[in-house]
């Protein structure tokens, strides 16, 4: 009788957890709410629950957050996209030559050491206040993490798999899609996760510098009308797309990296 | 077998220096020899004659610092290997992992998962075809490594020390499944014939499988000893308790010092 009820236990174990965790989250909303109510703030310092919540139904029925919402998560898109591509194509060269490496490596090292915050501002003067300044900032910040991950990735592909691929005779483009792609590619993802939460931070800190839309945007009138609710939706709705980015890496994971080990 | 007299392989003054710090590591020094058609070679030596290198240089991945490798037949021979270590795409099932080099020499898939079916029934993995390489046993993993090696029919078969990772009884299964698969590949009436050429540790598997053992002396390598085995074929696990077994074993424990 002992086995079954042990072999039941880990299944018991994650469907508590799964509880544990809607537990705390609900448990958070209630503090808010007591907070809201206990300390007597105004509506436009410390919003109720409820009060977001009816902001974000006027905002959603107005279709105004749609609208913002879309421009933020095309500029996410198109930076993430710019930024990985890049990051991708020179990762894979510098990770196969060492004299590019010396080369680039103060570029990128001192890239690092540039707060990417303090000079949005610049690349909104640069570049204009309309979408292509924050997909730069975005490609910008999602450049970094990408690059390193696909140069150690590449790096770590096994010597022993190069020399089967020699010896029989592949070609450099067979060594890259059968070898180098699959052999880099759980490293790679994990940059690509680092990335797609970035990216978010990126397209809002371009939004907030100076934007005429974009939940960034958003923020800054509803912090400029007093209207605080509608500052807590744009954020809530920014922590969506966030999960929603990193939830697709997740699942690219699943898909593609099956066959590691649990 | 009938071995024919005429080398399809020479290898002439091979010697290999690897630079270090201090004047370079010579770990091949004058290896010279030949390999006949159909022959099976085994290469005997300590951890570090340069065994490994030796492999490398005839599978083309890598350049000797002196010396030179002919190949009769063709400038680049068909070549299948073995690895010390199974050296499995982690990412491929069993299947996939098999049928590499049918996919790398452009054969239409349906084609290949054919053949490749054909090589796992040969190394008894029936059953295994959709599993990926982190659930298999050593032994399996060697065998999957064994039937990539073979599936495109190389002209050679290189292998490095492929059984050194098992447990005895499974290497001594496994050195009668190798030498009943090479015989079976050999051409029925006069052809090229396949050629292997392995690399071991073990006295008793150079003798179970090879027509010659060469020996090679502590770093740097060199061939100290070419020993004929003539112990009829097919050979079984008790043929190492004959008396010239045991003459040639001694021999080849003298050699190796
Ligand atoms: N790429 C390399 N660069 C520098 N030195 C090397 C390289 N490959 C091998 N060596 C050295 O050459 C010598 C011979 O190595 P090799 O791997 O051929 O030995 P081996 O006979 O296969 O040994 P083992 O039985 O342990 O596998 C060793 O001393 C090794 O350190
Ligand atoms: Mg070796």
């Amino acid at each position: 009788m002992t086995s079954p009820t042990l072999r039941n236990l880990p299944r018991v174990a994650s469907k508590n957890r799964h509880w544990l965790g809607l537990g705390s989250l609900l448990l958070g909303l209630f503090c808010w709410w007591l907070a809201a109510r206990v300390s007597g703030l105004p509506a436009f310092i410390l919003p109720s629950p409820s009060d977001v919540w009816t902001r974000f139904i006027k905002a959603l029925l107005d279709g105004s957050l749609f609208v913002h919402t879309g421009v933020t998560l095309l500029e996410i898109l198109l930076g993430l996209g710019t930024g990985v591509f890049l990051a991708t194509v020179l990762g894979y060269l510098v990770a196969k030559s060492r004299a590019l490496e010396r080369a680039l490596s103060p570029y990128l090292v001192a890239s690092q050491a540039v707060p990417l915050v303090a000079i949005a501002p610049l690349l909104v003067i640069w570049f204009g206040p309309g979408m292509f300044s924050k997909m730069l900032i975005c490609a910008l910040i999602v450049f970094f993490p990408v690059l390193v991950n696909t140069v150690v990735g590449v790096r770590a592909v096994p010597p022993a798999l190069h020399d089967l691929m020699r010896s029989l005779r592949a070609s450099r483009r067979e060594i890259l899609i059968k070898l180098e792609v699959p052999a880099a590619l759980p490293v790679f993802l994990g940059g690509l996760r680092i990335g797609a939460t970035l990216s978010v931070i990126g397209a809002v800190v371009g939004e907030l510098v100076g934007a005429d839309s974009g939940l960034g945007f958003l923020i800054n009138v509803g912090r400029g009308q007093y209207d605080t609710a509608l500052v807590f939706v744009a954020v809530f709705t920014l922590i969506a797309l966030a999960l929603m980015l990193y939830g697709f890496v997740i699942l690219l994971e699943k898909k593609f990296l099956n066959w590691q080990e649990r | 077998m009938t071995v024919s007299k005429f080398p399809i392989l020479t290898v002439q003054d091979l010697s290999v220096v690897f630079p270090d710090n201090n004047g370079g590591l010579n770990a091949l020094d004058d290896v010279s020899f030949e390999v006949c058609p159909q022959e099976f070679i085994c290469f005997l030596g300590p951890s570090g004659s340069g065994k490994t290198t030796l492999l490398r240089i005839l599978a083309g991945l890598l350049r000797p610092t002196e010396g030179q490798v002919h190949f009769v037949r063709s400038q680049q021979p068909k070549i299948g290997m073995v690895f010390q270590q199974s050296n499995l795409m982690p990412w491929r099932t069993v299947m996939d992992n098999i049928k590499l080099p049918l996919e790398l020499e452009g054969m239409g898939e349906s084609k290949a998962r054919v053949r490749a079916q054909e090589m796992i029934e040969l190394v008894g993995l029936q059953g295994f075809e959709d599993n990926w390489p982190r659930d298999l046993s050593g032994g399996m993993a060697q065998r999957v490594a064994l039937a990539r090696a073979l599936i495109h029919d190389p002209d050679l078969l290189l292998l490095d020390e492929p059984f050194g990772s098992l447990d005895a009884i499974t290497r001594e299964r496994m050195w009668t499944e190798l030498s009943r698969i090479w015989q079976a590949r050999q051409p029925v009436t006069d052809g090229p014939g396949k050629t292997v050429i392995m690399v071991t540790h073990s006295i008793n598997e150079s003798l179970f499988l090879a027509d010659r053992v060469l020996v090679l002396t502590q770093r740097p390598g060199r061939v100290k000893l070419d020993l004929k085995v003539d112990l009829p074929r097919p050979r079984k696990e008790d043929i190492r308790y004959t008396p010239h077994f045991g003459k040639l074993a001694r021999k080849l424990r003298e050699a190796i010092e």
